[in-house]
């Protein structure tokens, strides 16, 4: 079972957020609902509006996971802010490419890219 | 027969039964290329029983079973008491309009990652395959 143990890495420079994912797989029902929580966080407690999602560690995920990605972006874009991705590895970037994400997440290949995104 | 267990529609106990599974695929030597797609169908297979077929009700069971066809396709049958239903009424959540929608998208991933899908008639019983590589 999962634990409320951060399972977001995060790190704030100029204006820009990058939450790092800890988890290599987030598939477990309890570990998505703990890191979607913490990702929600990010908007609604510290207001934050630039956020770069480090998925680097990240092996897999599942449909449940995506949910939470897409309700992620939802918030994000709602408070005005702006949301991309980096570090997909291509077992990864394979299931936002099947599920058409692709068009929906800003997507880069890595952190430093991301970053000049903004 | 690898795996035959019923478990009640409960997450702690299908994550329980997802890693026995996995513990027999590691065992059984499916190579490392093919357990996460495994572990992703299983997941999304034994998602859909409990939360939408028994709709979370612990009185209601899961029945999974797992084989080893031809010492190299692994075969899950997943059946729920659930009513059934038609994969194909699904809104496909590829379509422009569902994309935003955050969920529908567990049997587009193991229809991509799996060799086969299939459900029976009533729709309450999932059979996934994927051919593997197994070290003896």
């Amino acid at each position: 079972m999962a634990s409320d143990a951060t399972r977001l890495d995060v790190q704030t420079n100029d204006g820009v957020t990058v939450a790092r994912f800890i988890d290599n797989r987030i598939l477990d029902e309890a570990v998505i609902q703990v890191v979607g929580d913490q990702m929600y966080r990010l908007v609604d407690d510290h207001g934050l509006k630039k956020i770069v999602l480090d998925f680097q560690s990240v092996e897999h995920l599942s449909s449940a996971a995506l949910g939470k990605l897409i309700n992620m972006k939802k918030k994000v874009d709602a408070s005005g802010g702006q949301l991309s991705m980096c570090n997909l590895r291509p077992d990864l970037l394979k299931i936002f490419k099947v599920t058409k994400l692709t068009k929906v997440f800003d997507i880069h290949k890595n952190v430093e890219k991301a970053l000049k995104a903004f | 027969m690898l795996f035959s267990q019923s478990f009640s529609s409960d997450l702690h106990e299908s994550a329980s039964v997802q890693q026995q599974i996995m513990d027999i695929w590691l065992k059984n030597g499916v190579s490392d290329g093919d357990l996460p797609d495994l572990q992703l169908a299983l997941e999304e297979g034994l998602a859909n029983a409990v939360k939408h077929g028994n709709q979370l009700n612990p009185a209601k069971q899961v029945k999974v079973e797992c084989q080893l066809v031809d010492d190299c396709m692994i075969r899950v049958t997943i059946e729920d008491e659930g009513p059934g239903f038609n994969p194909e009424e699904v809104p496909d959540p590829t379509d422009f309009e569902n994309l935003d929608k955050p969920s529908g998208r567990g049997i587009v991933l193991m229809r991509a990652f799996m060799d086969e899908v299939l459900y029976n008639d009533r729709g309450n019983q999932l059979t996934f395959c994927k051919r593997c590589s197994i070290n003896a």
